[in-house]
């Protein structure tokens, strides 16, 4: 036991020693995480604005400008072009030159004082689904003008949003991009870490020495576990930093989630490591399975909203757990003791990896 | 009889599907002999080798390693063995005492002895002065000499080293047996292969193995004196010439070149060789001084590996 313990250390410190020379992988530990938070937080914004908008207005009253000057002012659009006809919006349209046209019809006045058919029309570009949710939200600007138009119907409902008022897309984003991160260097760099030995010949060595499969898979994965809680930490304080994105729950509660998600996660990448021959061959499989986990699970898209094929798939990720988790520590300040049924696929996730990378590797070379 | 020998195989077996790597091999290793492996590349040493460590399973056959089945109980000889890779296997990106400390660690020896036995590999195989240099930029002498130091910190009990000295010069050769001879005298086994004569005639022992058989055992001077053919030295003036006529004979078993000589291998059964071999070459009208010559051990290896070995090997 006491041997063994000292076998593990030894290849942990080896290992340590190793990435400490290794330049890029060091680089990669610090700068995927910066170059991800970036790219995620200011890139993907799901509050759409600056469309361009190409206007028809038909009917150049003291109304119809009104509209559009709202509609400028909203910022949603940016109106590019100014034109005569519907059939001119369409060809722009078709060009691609404008996502959204107005169209306003030489009667509009008269619709919108009558409230009995729409006043206008607004044409939306369908091919990227986003813009539609746009329309949504023109549809309900209010003019100021309200005075003159008949009075409106009250709503249904009255949407209050809760924990992200100002709905930041960086705010559901960061939190999330801990998983999207972890999953995509922790895979990779056991996966590696391993195949690179395998490759070079030195597992040949090393499996003619006393030391056992579980203490090289143990002690080749401390390191990462610590790098990856390293790169956790990085994450929060640049995401608060630049995108204030709250901390409402426990941190303590937040590191434990982590930490069973970089289990998982490195479970997964010494499974990958038994499959593959060549460090090529161990990234293709990290893309493999990392492609699936930004995509099903709930990351990108909201989960409860896709197919439920797509769902089953999800809900065997890991990063589909951690999501939930980390959304709900970080943004709803929920507790561990509340989404125990997310920490329970994480330790299974880690257990049936690990049992199976350990079952599968061998001590021998065939 | 089996525990008085390191190693003990019987109808060792290795097929890689259709591929009969190692086919129907049975030796013996007495204890505190260097014993080598000759063979061309691609013949099984390695694979022979790798199924004694335990890192492979044999598909028929049986072997004891110092007493113990393989692969069976392999991770309990674990801390006896030693093992040398065809391909230098340490840590590059490691300095050299980096990576004694490690495999130091990794047979978790105590501290003390740990200290103790790192400085003196260090000093016995001339690697102190490069202690703290990176792996990486070594020359191959340098590497294997490390190779050996990592694979006897442990004091193992049988070594085994698979062709340790490819590519590296004659001297650090000459200097890499002595080390092994001075291992040998502690009462260790070392089990070697390699593709060289001159180094296959230091060997205690000596198996010969072509397309995964085993062809020849015995010591270097028994196969010598037991080789199954006769061996002539031509002097004439056109080798090459004289090559092609000696070839279509029958009882002509290999021509080499060796200078300006031929060396002939012929049937041990051929009556007066020297007669027939200027007979043939005075009916090509081609004078020649021909006589009998003592065999060596590169005409055992030529004759065992089915005269297939045309050219002068390495020596």
């Amino acid at each position: 036991m006491r041997d063994s313990l000292l076998r593990l250390l030894a290849i942990a410190g080896k290992e340590f020693r190793q990435l400490r020379r290794d330049r890029l992988t060091f680089a990669m530990i610090v700068g995927i995480p910066l170059l991800q938070i970036l790219l995620f937080g200011y890139a993907i914004n799901l509050d759409v604005r600056h469309l361009h908008a190409g206007i028809a207005d038909l009917s150049g009253t003291q109304l119809s400008r009104t509209l559009i000057a709202e509609a400028q002012a909203s910022q949603v659009v940016d109106v590019v072009a100014q034109v005569h006809s519907a059939a001119a919006l369409e060809q722009l349209l078709r060009d691609g030159k404008i996502s959204v046209g107005i169209y306003i019809p030489p009667d509009f006045e008269r619709r919108a004082l009558s409230g009995e058919r729409p006043a206008a029309q607004l044409m939306v570009d369908g091919s990227d689904p986003t813009l539609l949710g746009v329309a949504q939200g023109l549809m309900n600007m209010p003019l100021t003008s309200r005075d003159r138009l008949p009075q409106q119907k009250p709503s249904l409902f009255e949407v209050r949003n809760y924990y992200n008022p100002e709905r930041r897309s960086a705010v559901d984003i960061v939190p999330a991009l801990i998983g999207v991160i972890l999953t995509l260097t922790m895979v990779l760099f056991t996966a590696i870490a391993i195949v690179r030995e395998r490759e070079r010949g030195n597992l040949e060595l090393l499996i003619t020495t006393p030391v056992s499969t579980i203490e090289i898979m143990i002690g080749k994965i401390i390191p990462y576990v610590i790098i990856g809680l390293v790169q956790v930490t990085l994450v929060l304080l640049v995401g608060a930093w630049l995108f204030h994105v709250p901390m409402r729950g426990e941190l303590v509660e937040l590191y434990f989630a982590a930490l069973l998600f970089i289990a998982a996660c490195l479970g997964l990448g010494l499974l990958i490591s038994t499959f593959a021959q060549t460090q090529f061959q161990a990234m293709q499989l990290t893309v493999f399975t990392f492609l699936p986990s930004i995509l099903l699970s709930g990351f990108m898209f909201p989960f409860d909203g896709m197919p439920l094929v797509a769902q089953w798939f999800g809900e065997l990720l890991p990063l589909t757990y951690f999501v939930r988790l980390v959304r709900g520590i970080v943004l709803r300040g929920a507790t561990l003791s509340g989404m125990m049924e997310d920490i329970y696929p994480l330790i299974a996730f880690f257990l049936i990896t690990m049992i199976l990378a350990i079952h599968k590797f061998h001590k021998r070379l065939d | 009889m089996p525990d008085n020998d390191a190693i003990h195989a019987e109808h060792l077996t290795r097929r890689f599907g259709e591929l009969v790597a190692v086919d129907d091999v049975s030796l013996n290793v007495p204890r505190g002999q260097i014993y080598g492996f000759l063979g061309p590349n691609g013949s099984g040493k390695s694979t022979t080798i790798r199924m004694l460590c335990g890192l492979l399973r044999p598909s028929a056959g049986r072997a004891t390693v110092l007493g113990r089945e393989v692969p069976r109980d392999s991770e309990s000889l674990r801390h006896k063995i030693g093992y040398m890779t065809q391909q230098f296997s340490l840590y590059q990106d490691l300095s050299v005492r980096e990576n004694l400390e490690f495999m130091a660690r990794i047979f978790t020896l105590p501290h003390a002895q740990r200290v103790k036995r790192v400085r003196e590999v260090l000093i016995r195989y001339d690697l102190d002065e490069c202690s703290e240099q990176r792996v990486a930029t070594m020359s191959g002498g340098q590497k294997q000499r490390l190779s050996l130091a990592a694979a006897t910190l442990h004091d193992p009990e049988l070594l085994f080293l698979d062709e340790p000295t490819s590519g590296v010069d004659p001297q650090t050769r000459r200097d890499f047996w002595d080390s092994l001879f001075e291992i040998a005298a502690t009462g260790a086994t070392i089990l070697v292969s390699t593709h060289y004569m001159d180094e296959a005639e230091r060997c205690h022992r000596l198996a010969i193995v072509d397309h995964g058989r085993l062809v020849a055992e015995g010591t270097p001077k028994q196969l010598i004196h037991d080789i199954n053919a006769l061996v002539l030295e031509v002097e004439i003036a056109d080798p090459q010439a004289a090559i092609r006529y000696l070839r279509g004979e029958t009882f002509v078993k290999s021509v080499a070149q060796l200078g300006a000589h031929l060396h002939v291998l012929v049937s041990k059964d051929t009556h007066e060789p020297e007669n027939l071999v200027r007979h043939v070459l005075d009916e090509a009208q081609m004078a020649a001084t021909v006589r009998v010559i003592p065999a060596n051990l590169e005409d055992v290896f030529v004759t065992a590996t089915g005269f297939r070995q045309r050219e002068p090997g390495h020596a």
